[in-house]
């Protein structure tokens, strides 16, 4: 392929004429001290300590469930976590958190911008630590931007070898954590450490330690700026009171080195704090320029913040020339008004509010949660049967859920129709005539229900019955409507 | 071919197409399109190699995996009744009553009587097991031969006048084609039997020459108080189910032309566990004893 002609971008009718993929610009962030940095490092052995460990942490529910904190249980569909168990038709508590997640981002976002892309993200995580090893081994910004330009020498290739190597070992373990949730862990460490383990953990593993290896390894700032819509939708949620990573250009402008800031100051002019040394661009993992504002790229990590802070201590200005500022209060500083900050706001109110409200809805609907149920289906053919004597009767599926530990008891009843009785097939009726199901801890058990109506009951199409069972030792109910269907009259 | 063209502005070799002025520019594919491309053609290579392909005149390349679908269920079929063989070998070894009271085995057979049932019995008695004119519901508690567990798997062994030496046999003779009875006192014994379950008699009948008619002819089978026999399959009378119908016009003409409906004898046509299952699911539909 020819490759375009040099353009400008634009030609005078305004047409872009340029091509439409930009090759990337390998980004090579210096190593960086200072608070922002001491913070991301803090969070980051907090996360992945928590990843790599957590399946193996133990939790004793007895002798009818498995003693890992923390188990997505495919094949027997549930899910533990501590001291909540979960069944699939629960899943509403995950919707809970669902939306728990995106109103906390929201209120992360009111009040300090990115801070999710910048210190919590997956992405930035993984990245930060894959950078990390890259600094190890390959040395500092500057190591490294004359090791990619030089050709290969066998430094550069065990260099190249020990790294890719320490890469895919990290995601591999990635990948090894992620398998450990869906099993128990200290089973499937002991199944993979003899080859034994089952295809799908070969296969998972294999899945995340690509992913972890191309996105955290190869992708880095490509996924956060052309791959993730958080970017996007943050821009939407911003407003002028939320502070973000921000050159503060009032105090900055106009740029100048410190020699030249003395000639100019001493000639009665103004000069800004800026020394335009550059640091900011160095340390920045994806590779842009502070000082050109709020832009999509910006991940708001704060170490543009840590690296001109030192640069403001070396030439003996004050701090802060880049924090958590907003537009605002640059423009009221200009102004010679005080700086207005404020937290405490009705947007940020109202997200604490929902976060709150449905945290508390979560926590009331778990500690209710019925333990007892019944589902019933009405028999679709026949719709009722009609007896020697008379006499009506309908056949109902019913499934009986248990989800306690322990194995249960229940009686059924029927209510609805005067006389009305219900057999259960298979089981013996206890002495009032309602059958007694015993149902395994932690599991369902179908049974077949029969309800009959007395002869000469006066029935019409379709009466509205209830189904009632109660746990004959703690008394815990459950009821379910359905119909009781008799021949047109 | 004609000569190589190429457009001044982009500096790109035409196609040499030229659709009102303007003309298609002959960029080449992006490299991901073309290399997807080779691979596709090789994989169809290793596809042709390993499965089946190539139609030929009387056969086709097998392929060296020799893959064939038929295969694949009949090994999955397998692989089903090798899953069920405990449950299946469980239920040949247990006996009915244990099966019934026993909620693994219970849950097992239903689900296996269900399916055969579908299968086997569902063409006669229909789906829901509710029966047609002539074919019994299954639902109700009125059994001619018996509703107890044996006697259904009796049934369902040796089937009801299916020529099987086990056979449950029983006549219902044709009074009237025969001339055993005249007309009129078919219409009487007709109208008795109705009047039993509470049914209109025909007009002009003698409802206790009726009775007389049936002490004489019909008791013996269907007992005195017309409320049958099992070991005869003959129905009870009194009640509300009818398996022919129960107007006054049917039962003459079941007394004229005599009736005689035929079950096949499925032992040996289907397997112990399996007519376990169906005793046991039949039982369960509601009407069991």
């Amino acid at each position: 392929m020819k490759p375009m002609p040099p353009t400008d971008n634009q030609d005078a009718q305004g047409a872009v004429d340029a091509p439409l993929y930009v090759a990337r610009k390998k980004v090579y962030p210096q190593s960086v001290r200072g608070t922002f940095r001491t913070l991301k490092w803090t969070f980051m052995a907090l996360a992945l300590g928590v990843y790599y460990l957590l399946p193996f942490v133990r939790w004793d529910r007895g002798p009818n469930a498995p003693d890992q904190a923390v188990l997505v249980d495919f094949p027997n569909r549930r899910f533990y976590f501590f001291f909540i168990e979960i069944w699939p038709q629960e899943v509403y508590y995950l919707t809970g958190l669902l939306i728990m997640a995106a109103m906390v981002l929201f209120l992360m976002n009111a009040l300090a911008g990115r801070v999710w892309c910048g210190y919590m993200c997956p992405q930035t995580v993984w990245t930060d630590l894959f950078y990390a090893v890259e600094r190890l081994i390959e040395g500092d910004r500057r190591d490294r931007m004359i090791l990619d330009k030089q050709g290969w020498t066998l430094n550069k290739v065990g260099e190249r070898v020990t790294k890719h190597a320490l890469w895919l070992l990290i995601a591999w373990w990635t990948g090894g954590a992620w398998v450990l949730y869906f099993s128990d862990a200290p089973t499937l460490v002991g199944q993979l450490l003899r080859g034994q383990a089952p295809f799908s953990a070969y296969l998972w593993i294999g899945i995340l330690t690509a992913t972890t290896y191309v996105f955290a390894g190869h992708m880095r700032e490509q996924v956060c700026v052309y791959m993730c819509p958080w970017p996007r939708i943050q821009a939407a949620l911003t407003d002028e009171w939320a502070l973000n990573v921000t050159y503060r250009h009032d105090r900055g402008e106009p740029r100048m080195s410190v020699k030249e800031a003395k000639k100019v100051e001493a000639a009665g002019d103004r000069a800004g704090d800026c020394i335009d040394c550059l640091q900011c661009v160095a340390v920045c993992p994806t590779g842009i320029d502070i000082r050109d504002g709020a832009q999509l790229e910006c991940i708001q990590c704060g170490l543009c913040i840590d690296a001109c802070n030192r640069i403001m201590d070396k030439v003996g200005r004050p701090r802060g020339l880049i924090a958590y500022d907003n537009d605002m209060n640059m423009a009221r500083r200009e102004e010679g008004k005080a700086e207005v900050y404020r937290p405490i706001r009705s947007r940020t109110l109202i997200y604490a509010g929902i976060i709150v409200f449905v945290a508390g809805l979560m926590a009331v609907t778990l500690f209710n949660r019925t333990t007892a149920g019944i589902a019933v289906i009405h028999d679709r053919n026949p719709l009722f049967v009609t007896l020697q004597n008379g006499s009506i009767r309908n056949g109902y599926t019913a499934r009986l859920i248990n989800k306690e530990l322990q194995p249960r008891h229940y009686a059924i009843s029927v209510e609805g129709i005067d006389g009305a009785w219900v057999e259960a097939v298979g089981v013996p009726p206890d002495l009032n005539g309602h059958p007694i199901v015993a149902v395994r801890p932690d599991t369902t058990q179908e049974v077949r229900l029969l309800v009959h109506t007395p002869a000469g009951s006066d029935l019409a199409e379709s009466t509205p019955i209830t189904f009632r069972i109660r746990d004959v030792k703690t008394g815990e109910e459950d009821t379910v409507s359905d119909n009781f269907k008799a021949p047109a009259k | 071919m004609a000569k190589k063209e190429v457009d001044a502005i982009s500096g790109v070799e035409t196609t040499g197409h030229e659709w009102d002025g303007l003309k298609e520019l002959n960029n080449p594919l992006p490299r991901w399109w073309v290399l997807t491309f080779y691979i596709c053609i090789a994989w169809s290579i290793v596809y042709w190699v390993l499965m089946p392909a190539w139609p030929l005149v009387s056969d086709y390349t097998h392929g060296i995996r020799n893959h064939s679908q038929r295969t694949v269920v009949a090994e999955e079929v397998a692989a089903l009744e090798a899953a069920r063989a405990g449950n299946a070998a469980a239920l040949v070894d247990a006996d009915l009553q244990t099966i019934k009271s026993s909620q693994d085995l219970l849950q097992f057979a239903m689900a296996n009587g269900r399916a055969a049932f579908g299968d086997n019995c569902a063409p006669c008695h229909g789906t829901g097991a509710t029966g047609f004119t002539g074919y019994p519901n299954l639902n109700d508690d009125e059994w001619l031969w018996g509703g107890t567990l044996d006697d259904i798997s009796q049934t369902i062994h040796y089937g009801i006048r299916s020529g099987h030496d086990e056979a449950r046999t029983g006549d219902m003779l044709a009074f009237g084609r025969d001339e055993l009875l005249d007309r009129d006192q078919i219409r009487d014994v007709a109208s008795y039997v109705v009047s039993l379950s509470g049914g209109s008699p025909a007009e002009g009948a003698d409802i206790a020459n009726g009775e007389t008619v049936f002490a004489d002819n019909c008791a013996a089978c269907h007992g005195e108080d017309a409320k049958g026999m099992q070991e005869l399959g003959a129905p009870n009378l009194t009640d509300n189910i009818w398996l022919y119908g129960g107007s006054i016009e049917t039962v003459m003409e079941t007394i004229t032309n005599g009736r005689g409906g035929v079950m096949p004898a499925w032992t040996g046509r289907l397997d112990e566990a399996t007519i376990k299952s169906l005793a046991v699911y039949v039982h369960s539909l509601g009407g069991g004893q």
